[in-house]
């Protein structure tokens, strides 16, 4: 007998690789404002005092801090709120992160609305699309706690700054263990062939029970996890497109500017369907339990499931 | 320079001239030819739009050919507008965006003192950019670190784009604020090469980080272009720009400003 395996959040990945990466590499260190309970890097302060600084309520000192430290070797991993990291600070990420190229990693807790009850001044509905829009930038959104794991152990390797958006709320588990790292960024979950379903961070799980879903209905849905929103794997999303003919994007973020405009841009440039995005439709969250919040904004798998309905029934138009 | 670029901040420049001249030609341990030498000391213009000083210091100091400066803002060449680091050797920082110097050069101070390393970190600040928030949360954070490998120099020329800087904003007492963010501070004559090098070298001790503020003239040298708000950010015509060379070329030993 299995039991069920308990969510977790991708915060606490954050928090638990992080704590790894000081341990093992001595140019590790990392910034927080104000904010290392929730986003877990506490945990890296209690263990490595000396390469740990609180800024206090600061993000944009912070982020800048964290460039000064890139520059001098350092490999900085800078967390606070999805909102304030990506908005507050948002000319120096610009400015002295991403013109630069600088290997500072933001590692953005609170993403999206699963938030909660603090309301819409704290939900970060629009963090992906800024991100997307610097160059150099690379944009990722873990889907549970083991890819999280990954990708944060990974980004110690990669060059070039990052965005890396975690959640508070646990999540269901969808890889079985921590993966070595996120590939191309986009996993193929489960084969189909009406139509595509592309999702990150916590509807890439509702993907799969809409999926389900949609089977009782005859219809075969592909689902693809996209962890990394830039560089998008145009390949494989390419090809499922190519393979299914229609498709609908899902994620806890604005359908405008984040995994909704991403896939569609590739679908453009290289194979024109039709498209449906599923995610907060140009408003601003408010307060509420995360649960309830997912089904006043229509992020639940059936929601997606009656979309992707809604897309077949156009197919081929 | 800027005016066979057509374009750029003149009056800026001008101001910063003598402290930046005092830095690369007196106070900082660098080696030009091997620009990324651990050892260095750095110097961060977050004044970002005062470039054409620091590109003639780097190019006088043998980063690259003094030539390149003709081509200042030019398409091809790697002097941009305001610093890149990844083109022009000896950049340390990217910088244009105001108020984000300091604060990149605490996380230097921090990354110096990590690795033990000797280098001091001399930062360049206007004092209309002062008015940017974000100098005040690093002013709090490099005293809190208590960075003493830090100083911050304030170019206080006293102008800004929109007009005199106590008019548009009033970011005076600088030398009281910083204090009061427990820094050591002093105010000096930026213009007396004399009272620029006694306090930088003096800001190299002490157990905190230091704030220079160097009272200077917008347009240093330049008789039409002294304390105008309006040669911030223009260029002059080959005319005005051969008299303001014909009157710097002509000024005594850098002295006291007419301030």
């Amino acid at each position: 007998m299995t039991t069920e395996p308990k969510p977790r959040a991708t915060r606490e990945a954050y928090g638990d690789a992080l704590l790894k990466l000081g341990a093992e590499h001595e140019n590790v260190v990392a910034l927080d404002a104000d904010l290392a309970g929730s986003t877990k890097s506490g945990k890296f302060g209690a263990a490595f005092p000396e390469r740990f600084f609180n800024i206090g309520v600061a993000e944009a000192n912070m982020m800048n801090m964290a460039a000064g430290l890139a520059i001098s070797g350092k490999v900085p991993y800078a967390s606070t709120f999805a909102v304030f990291a990506t908005g507050r600070a948002f000319d120096q990420v610009r400015q002295s992160i991403a013109q630069p190229r600088l290997p500072v990693r933001i590692c953005a807790s609170h993403g999206g609305i699963t938030v909660g009850e603090d309301g819409c001044s704290h939900q970060s509905v629009e963090d992906i699309g800024l991100m997307r829009m610097l160059p150099n930038m690379r944009v990722v959104v873990p889907a549970d706690y083991n890819q999280a794991f990954a990708a944060v152990m990974e980004s110690y390797r990669l060059a070039g700054p990052m965005y890396i958006r975690t959640g508070r709320p646990g999540v269901p588990p969808l890889y079985g263990r921590v993966p070595s790292g996120l590939g191309s960024g986009a996993d193929v979950l489960k084969q189909g062939s009406d139509i595509s379903i592309f999702a990150c961070g916590i509807m890439a799980a509702k993907a799969l029970a809409a999926a389900a879903e949609l089977k009782k209905r005859g219809i075969s849905a592909e689902v693809v996890n996209v962890s990394i929103i830039k560089p998008i794997d145009v390949d494989t999303v390419a090809e499922s497109l190519s393979k299914t003919g229609c498709a609908v994007t899902a994620e806890e973020h604005s359908i405008i500017g984040g995994l909704g405009d991403a896939v569609s841009e590739v679908a453009v440039e290289h194979v024109p369907v039709g498209i449906g995005r599923l995610g907060i439709k140009d408003v601003f969250g408010k307060s509420g339990h995360p649960d309830q919040l997912l089904e006043e904004f229509h992020l639940t798998a059936g929601h997606l499931a009656e979309l992707a309905g809604l897309v077949l029934q156009s197919k081929g138009c | 320079m800027v005016a066979a670029a057509g374009s750029g901040h003149p009056g800026g420049s001008l101001s910063a001239a003598d402290i930046v001249a005092a830095l690369y030609f007196h106070v900082l341990k660098h080696r030009p030819q091997d620009p990324k030498w651990s050892g260095r000391d750095r110097f961060i213009l977050s004044k970002g739009h005062g470039a054409p000083v620091l590109y003639a210091a780097l190019a006088r100091s043998g980063y690259f050919p003094v030539n390149d400066l003709i081509n200042l803002r030019k398409i091809d060449c790697h002097l941009q507008g305001h610093p890149d680091m990844h083109k022009t050797p000896g950049v340390e920082i990217s910088s244009g965006s105001l108020g984000q110097g300091l604060s990149v050069s605490i996380g230097m101070a921090l990354a110096l003192r990590l690795d033990k390393l000797p280098g001091h970190i001399f930062t360049l600040l206007g004092d209309g950019e002062s008015q940017e928030g974000e100098v005040w949360e690093a002013a709090m954070a490099a005293a809190h670190f208590r960075l003493k490998n830090l100083t911050a120099i304030v170019d206080a020329n006293g102008l800004q784009i929109d007009g005199f800087t106590k008019d548009v904003m009033n970011v005076e007492p600088l030398k009281e604020k910083y204090a009061a963010f427990g820094w050591r501070s002093r105010t000096i004559d930026g213009h007396d090469m004399k009272e620029i090098i006694d306090a930088l070298q003096w800001s190299r001790t002490g157990e905190g980080p230091t704030a220079v503020i160097a009272k200077t003239v917008k347009g240093k040298g330049v008789s039409f272009m002294e304390n105008n708000a309006g040669w911030h950010g223009k260029a002059p015509t080959r005319e005005e720009a051969e008299l303001a060379l014909t009157e710097l070329r002509g000024a005594k030993t850098p002295g006291k400003g007419s301030r």
